[in-house]
């Protein structure tokens, strides 16, 4: 069946596109683009009338939980998720139980994404066997069942040579790197950031050092080795600066940010709020408006969630016994168009970090509405303004600091392959 | 807010109620033997000192004072929304075997003389505890009367009856407030 | 002034006015301690948990001794955390309580923010006896009376906090209190046990070396130095920290004559304090520990007052 988006504000940044246009679908993909297009009587029509269209937006860090860990969510309620927040695809992290460092893993999440899923979700293996610094996962043949980028998500390579030969194989074997980068010994056991309000708190903290150094560390070892690296959820000044001066001389670093890094503080833990605890941790307003610079100049090139669902029983604990991570996948939309409205991203340089570019970073195929491309296509209703409710969203863990808030936009129509798999009433 | 109020006592016959009481006190104890007075905060610590300079101008004899503070023996302890100001007990002799004289502003329905009793008790054991008040208002609600009495006044529960002190603490008039 | 707070978690979320009316109550109660008949009724009928999730024996001693010196019933129920970690959790252990229709709880427990978490879910008041490296409200309170009780005042007062800061509950509370009550507080420590902000805690001069607290000083407070934490790459050795960091006779002299000389205890002697010091004329500790238990009095008193959490 057909399907014509009619008369919305088409942002499509691969094609360069920022007007009124409609949009034909026709077996999955899309047809043609072009104004006052007619409508035949089998098609279905949805009318956009002030609302914009995007090519379907692809968050590149997500946590299914799915193998083992599906009290916190599973493959349906997390792709569920993602189509209610407006994302077509998620890319999906291997700290799973047990972890993704193996084809039957990958295989696994690929089937029970395909009968089950409601979006599209890309696997990523693991850099190392069991995500524990040791030995190489087969990354060749991860790649070959279907892992779109290997990670050890979660925990970085500790053993600095090791990264330097999972850099190298990496590269070798054409799959993207994507790098957890803390170091751990100055990590340590904090809980938060380190600074004046954990201080206050008494709670042990991160240090910005425990981020920046280990980010210097990977970027220098991809400069090295001459090999692409993605750096995950970057969250400190100082890592944003060398994520700078490093694409400035020319390394292949790409990276992406969390929308919390851009909307919230330290002082969210105030009142010991075990859903502001996450890794890395909420820094300060600093670190805030250098995340938001390197979002406008493009040192940042995604937002990505790092869903991180957690069961209640995990979060509602003493501040230091609950586990790190928040969901994002309903309430990424809406923080990031306040970039928009705070005018640090025009609206185009905004999808392309919801959907363009990490496509590109991890070769999806997709992230454009160009005709032959796939239908995966997200219909934004800007304006509306809606609450964050524990009850409404459709993650199965609730673990948000956002609940109570009011949100403004949200997404009208997530369209996968020409399918709607998610209509906001 | 203008409250109608009559002066019941003015600085004069405060001071010759005093010194009435103090005689009375004598004459009941047969002297200041063993005799201590203790105040009830606040007024009644104000007059235990008025009274013991009295009887030190009658016999000559310093009596000791002291004061009580009330606030952790209160009934009403479990109904209050927060708990009141805890005021000083300083009783700096040893009451025990002593003719207590309990000494209070104003005489109304007795609970505050009931926790003061307690108090007493709980600084040892005393011959006896005496009750003077300035002024007996009625309406008491525990089995409780005044030994030395200054001013008995009819008054209505809606009424107040005011105690008021200079600087010094020396009392200056007693006035009745109607609502 | 009312006091019209549920619960005592800290002395930040205090005023100085509510921590003045806590400190006045506590003085006209040190009295009760001195009688005859040490007990008074106010609040019979009324349950005092002791809920010690860390072990110490002087403050729930003192804490049960308070409690029943206002005629409370007094429960205490230790909990060593390791079993704790094992079995039930926090939430869990104070349904069992709550219950049991306690009114107050007192509780120490080795997570900062423990009490918050408690108080945000049950109906009966709680008083934070430690928790974590955050506060230690009933210290601060009793550190304070009795420095008021030599000065008369705290306003002014330069008071010289030194050891290890980063870990100290008792350093918290005594900076926020004091600092609120227009004290002015040196930090002094070696730099790997000063947190970040330390300066920004209240009015705090945070010194690098002891002498540059104590110069001048009113009071010099001695924070126990955790031999535990050794492991931690915090500190060369004990020796070297008892060279710059311990207080001697010597380092007293340089204070104003007649200071204070105070400790939480348990003390490390010849470690943070030299015995002739700890047991000289400026030593206040045993006082510190006869103040304990108005000033608990005080905080037991006043939370029982039924009146709303702000």
């Amino acid at each position: 069946m057909d399907l014509l988006i009619k008369g919305g504000r088409v942002i499509d940044p691969a094609q360069q596109i920022d007007e009124k246009l409609d949009i034909r679908i026709t077996d999955g993909k899309i047809k043609e683009l072009g104004k006052k297009l007619a409508a035949d009587k089998s098609c279905e029509v949805i009318d956009a009338k002030g609302l914009i269209v995007t090519p379907g937006l692809i968050d590149m860090h997500v946590h299914l939980r799915d193998p083992g860990l599906e009290y916190k969510e599973d493959i349906v309620t997390g792709t569920r998720a993602a189509a209610a927040g407006g994302f077509t695809s998620v890319v999906c992290m291997p700290n799973t139980k047990p972890v993704n460092d193996n084809k039957a893993i990958t295989t696994y999440i690929i089937a029970k994404a395909k009968a089950e899923g409601l979006v599209n979700v890309f696997p990523v293996g693991t850099i190392t066997q069991g995500m524990k610094s040791e030995n190489l996962a087969e990354m060749g043949d991860l790649k070959e069942a279907g892992c779109v980028a290997v990670s050890d998500d979660g925990r970085p390579v500790t053993n600095p040579e090791l990264m330097r030969r999972a850099l190298e194989y990496a590269k070798g074997m054409a799959i993207p790197l994507i790098s957890h980068a803390e170091d751990l010994g100055l990590a340590g056991d904090g809980q938060m950031n380190d600074g004046f309000t954990a201080t206050e708190l008494g709670l042990k903290g991160i240090p910005w050092v425990a981020e920046d150094a280990a980010t210097a560390r990977d970027v220098y070892l991809a400069e090295f080795t001459n090999s692409p690296i993605h750096i995950a959820h970057v969250s400190t000044k100082g890592a944003v600066r060398i994520i700078r001066d490093a694409k400035a001389r020319g390394v292949q670093v790409t990276c992406e940010t969390a929308p919390h890094y851009f909307t919230l503080t330290e002082d969210a833990v105030r009142g010991y709020n075990t859903n502001a605890k996450m890794n890395p941790p909420l820094r300060t307003g600093e670190d805030v408006a250098a995340i938001k610079a390197g979002l406008a100049d493009g040192t940042i090139d995604a937002i990505a969630t790092d869903h991180a669902p957690h069961h209640s029983d995990e979060k509602d604990l003493e501040f230091a016994l609950a586990a790190n991570g928040i969901i994002g996948l309903e309430t990424a939309l809406p923080l990031a168009l306040t970039l928009v409205e705070e005018k640090v991203l025009d609206l185009s340089a905004l999808v392309a970090k919801l959907c363009l570019n990490p496509a590109r970073i991890l070769k999806l195929g997709r992230g454009t509405l160009e005709p032959g491309a796939v239908a995966d296509i997200t219909i934004i209703e800007p304006d509306r303004k809606w609450t964050v409710e524990a009850a409404k969203l459709a993650s199965k863990s609730k673990n948000s600091p956002f609940l109570g808030m009011t949100m403004k936009g949200q997404s009208a129509y997530t369209i996968v392959g020409g399918k709607i798999v998610h209509k906001n009433q | 807010m203008n409250k109608e109020t009559t002066v019941i006592l003015d600085g004069a016959g405060v001071k010759r109620a005093l010194t009435r009481i103090a005689h009375e006190i004598l004459e009941r104890n047969k002297g200041v033997s063993e005799l201590v007075l203790v105040g009830i905060r606040t007024g009644g610590d104000h007059l235990a000192f008025e009274l013991a300079s009295r009887l030190e101008e009658i016999e000559g004899v310093t009596v000791p004072v002291g004061s009580v503070d009330i606030t952790l023996y209160r009934d009403d302890i479990k109904t209050q929304a927060a708990h009141l100001p805890v005021g000083k007990t300083e009783i700096p002799f040893s009451t025990e075997g002593k003719r207590v004289v309990l000494v209070d502003d104003v005489l109304f329905t007795g609970r505050t003389i009931r926790a003061a009793m307690d108090a007493m008790m709980d600084h040892g054991r005393p011959q006896c505890i005496q009750l003077a008040v300035l002024v007996d208002r009625g309406h008491r609600e525990l089995p409780i009367r005044a030994d030395f009495v200054g001013r008995n006044v009819p008054t209505s529960r809606k009424e107040n009856i005011l105690v008021s002190f200079d600087e010094a603490n020396h009392p200056i008039e007693v006035v009745l407030e109607k609502p | 002034m009312a006091f019209k707070h549920k619960d005592i978690l800290g002395l930040q979320d205090l005023t100085a006015e509510e921590i003045e009316l806590l400190l006045n109550t506590a003085d006209n109660m040190k009295e009760i301690s001195k009688r005859e008949v040490k007990k008074v009724p106010t609040l019979r009928g009324k349950t005092v948990v002791n809920l010690f999730f860390e072990p110490s024996t002087r403050t729930r001693t003192s804490f049960e001794i308070a409690a029943k010196r206002l005629s409370a019933d007094t429960l205490n129920i230790s909990a060593s955390t390791s079993a704790v970690q094992k079995g039930e959790t926090l939430s869990d252990t104070a349904w069992n309580i709550e219950a049991m229709k306690p009114d107050i709880i007192v509780m120490r427990h080795g997570i900062s923010g423990a009490h918050h978490y408690l108080a945000q879910r049950v109906s009966y008041s709680v008083i934070n006896a430690g928790d974590g490296a955050h506060e230690h409200p009933s210290q601060g309170l009793l550190d304070m009376m009795t420095m008021r009780e030599k000065f008369g005042t705290l306003q002014g007062l330069k008071v010289a906090i030194v050891g290890d800061i980063t870990h100290s509950r008792v350093a918290r509370s005594n900076i926020y209190g004091l600092t609120k009550m227009g004290a002015n507080v040196s930090l002094a420590g070696p730099p790997t046990l000063i947190p970040p902000g330390a300066e920004r805690l209240g009015n705090v001069t945070v010194c690098n070396r002891m002498q540059e607290a104590v110069e001048g000083a009113d009071v010099i407070m001695m924070l126990r130095i955790q031999l535990e934490r050794q492991g931690k790459t915090l500190l060369p050795t004990m020796r070297e920290y008892s060279r710059y960091f311990g207080l001697s006779a010597d380092v007293v002299k340089m204070a104003k004559p007649g200071v204070l000389v105070m400790h939480p205890g348990p003390m490390n002697r010849g470690v943070e304090i030299s015995s002739d010091v700890a047991d000289g004329e400026n030593s206040v500790i045993l006082e510190q520990v006869e103040n304990g238990v108005a000033v608990r009095m005080s905080m037991l008193y006043h939370v029982s007052g039924g009146g709303p959490t702000e």
